[in-house]
């Protein structure tokens, strides 16, 4: 049986449905991440396993033990807010201590404790501080040890980075994933922004409109995306509409005069075996070269420089193609200049027929 | 700014700036400095009973303050009173903010407006009010001497409640005013780390409120020492604060310096109370509630 587990867990508000029916097993030790867009139902999910928000239907079984109904403060789980909500008036050590002190532990323990937690978070010079005197990295980092020193069976994440710059954000990006792998402590974040999801999780979680989407580590979600709406939420993407025709080497499609046949054997998704198909190709798989170096003729119409990546928006017979190329020195290409495109076939992906109204997102 | 620095700009900028201040300064010097040294100047002339305000200096009017029990008793009271009252806002202010900081709207603003009402009515008909609540013949009148505490009516104990009434709004504003600032997030972060609702409350909710319920305290403490009506009207001849004897040297004795010489007590003794409590709010909350 898995450590954490969420069945059939359902949320409404007077007459709207912010969590619909969401089932999710959590093994213990593992990096879960709920990702979507904003009013997907994922910080609703989190409130209700946090125990913030009631629970409509369903159940949330922790270690055996059914807390569906349980106090948010007899759950017992280390919660790291968005805004941080570090207790303004207590120093650094004192916000560290309070579960602690919560708990009724002796004093000793409480220190040593404190100090381990503190030690851990690279804290241990601003012990003494407000809050009011950290940057924003330091709080997080505050927040992260408050609620990793009550030794909780599970994280919960709110957005934790997401009050960080750029910078800062991906280096405690890394800071989270190696305390979190080396206290071991089972943990679900909530994001909305891919990259972070990506990087850290041991799988996502992808939700829309309070339902889940797609279950699966960063990896496969970002190479076999379920839905168009995933494989542009996750990463960006290239989609043009073909018509397909099974034949004996495989499925087909005629692209720009030429004809192209989808690799692997894999499970067509559900009602892609043919007619009309949406392809996705992500943009750095995309080969862009001198005319004739490639299959596809088109021009650059637009050149974006990215510090690590040139992106090219490219104008071809099928539309306006992204490109993305690693800056390595290499041939760089100005607007107005005419290239050509190819791409290895294992590239494309087929998405399943989406419901009405979602190319909007 | 995209047009050059002009030099004849650069040069009357400091002039403007100086001539903006001038009204407020006059003001002030005007109505609070000249008035004040005055008054300083009157406490020391020496004073007549047949001739009125002597030129000349003296400290008799002090020195007859300082050996008379009755002036200092009057001190006494009006420290004790205010203390009280002091007290009794905190101890009703705080929980009434706490539950108008938690109510939804359009509640909240209406129970603030109820909470606020009471300032929309002249001071002298509050009084007039409990006057008729508690004297002998009223309901309440005969409760309390059925009870044993006789008439209340032109007691301290009079006073004090009349103080409570008119002074809770200006412990509410502020305490709820500073409530309204915490993140309720600290407060889910609380429970998340196991406190019970009430250490929430006791950790949390109330060490960050501390500021608004010192400067609330401050308020309804200043104002009560210089409370003049609700003494006069509820407290009658027995329970008279100093105000009331401030009034009565410049208007029935017309002993002005001795009337001057007791504002100047009051005010001192206001200072040094108010300024030792604003110390220690600002030592203990300065670093980390700003």
């Amino acid at each position: 049986m898995s450590f954490l587990q969420l069945n059939g867990l359902t949320k409404k508000f007077a007459d709207i449905t912010a969590v619909d029916s969401l089932s999710l097993d959590v093994e213990k030790g593992e990096f879960v991440s709920l990702l979507g867009p904003s009013g997907c139902g994922k910080t609703t999910t989190l409130q209700m396993i946090a125990g913030f928000v009631d629970v409509t239907a369903g159940s949330i079984v922790l270690d055996g033990r059914d807390i569906t109904f349980a106090k948010s403060n007899e759950r017992g789980l280390g919660i790291v807010f968005q805004t941080y909500a570090l207790f303004p008036h207590m120093t650094v050590e004192k916000n560290v201590a309070f579960g602690l002190e919560m708990r009724k532990l002796s004093g000793s323990d409480i220190a040593a404790r404190v100090k381990d937690a503190l030690a851990m978070a690279q804290l241990e010079k601003f012990a003494h501080r407000y809050p009011r005197e950290l940057s924003g990295g330091q709080r997080q980092r505050v927040a992260l040890a408050r609620a990793l020193v009550i030794q909780p069976p599970v994280l919960l994440l709110d957005e934790p980075l997401s009050n960080l710059d750029a910078n800062l954000r991906e280096e405690m990006q890394f800071e989270l994933r190696r305390i979190q792998q080396q206290i071991g402590t089972t943990t679900i974040m909530v994001t909305h922004d891919q990259a972070e999801a990506l990087s850290v999780s041991d799988r996502v979680v992808v939700m829309r409109e309070g339902k889940v989407i797609q279950i699966d580590e960063p990896y496969a979600m970002y190479e076999n995306p379920a839905t168009p709406f995933i494989s542009r939420f996750v990463g960006k993407t290239n989609t043009f509409t073909v018509v397909l025709t099974s034949t004996s080497q495989g499925r087909q499609f005629d692209l720009d005069g030429h004809r192209i046949t989808l690799a692997g054997e894999a499970e067509p998704p559900v009602g892609s075996g043919a007619g009309q198909a949406l392809i996705s190709l992500r943009p750095e798989k995309i080969v862009i070269s001198r005319p004739g170096h490639g299959r596809f003729p088109g021009s650059v119409k637009n050149s974006f420089f990215l510090g690590n990546l040139w992106m090219y928006e490219v104008q071809t017979a099928f539309g306006l193609v992204t490109v993305s190329v690693i800056n390595n020195h290499e041939q760089v290409f100005t607007v107005g200049e005419n290239v050509s495109i190819d791409w290895h076939e294992d590239s494309l992906k087929v998405l399943a027929a989406e419901p009405a109204g979602d190319r909007r997102a | 700014m995209t047009r050059p620095d002009h030099p004849v700009a650069v040069a009357r900028k400091p002039k403007l700036g100086f001539l903006g201040a001038v009204p407020l300064t006059l003001l002030f010097l005007g109505l609070l400095i000249v008035p004040l040294v005055l008054t300083i100047v009157l406490s020391l002339r020496p004073y007549d009973y047949d001739l009125g305000v002597q030129a000349g200096w003296t400290l008799e009017q002090y020195i007859e303050i300082f050996t008379s029990s009755y002036t200092l008793t009057v001190f006494w009271r009006t420290l004790w009173i205010s203390g009280l009252v002091t007290i009794i806002c905190v101890l009703i202010g705080v929980p009434e903010s706490y539950i108008l900081s938690r109510m939804k709207a359009p509640w909240n603003s209406v129970f603030l407006l109820v909470i606020l009402s009471p300032l929309l009515i002249s001071l002298v008909v509050r009084a007039f009010g409990w006057s008729m609540l508690l004297n002998p013949m009223s309901p309440i009148g005969k409760l309390t001497q059925m009870m044993g505490l006789g008439s209340l009516l032109y007691t301290s104990a009079a006073v004090v409640i009349g103080l409570v009434h008119v002074m809770l709004p200006f412990m509410i504003i502020p305490v709820w005013t500073s409530l309204n600032k915490i993140d309720p997030q600290t407060v889910k972060a609380a429970y998340s780390l196991n406190a019970s609702k009430w250490q929430a409350i006791k950790r949390v909710i109330l060490p960050q409120a501390t500021p608004g319920i010192l400067s609330g305290s401050l308020i309804v403490f200043g104002l009560s020492t210089s409370a003049f009506a609700i003494p006069v009207l509820l407290g009658g001849g027995r329970s008279r604060m100093v105000s009331n004897s401030i009034y009565e040297q410049f208007m029935i004795d017309l002993n002005w310096p001795m009337g001057a010489a007791l504002a100047i007590l009051l005010l001192i003794m206001n200072l040094i109370i108010m300024m030792s409590y604003n110390q220690i709010l600002e030592r203990s909350y300065k670093r980390s509630l700003g």
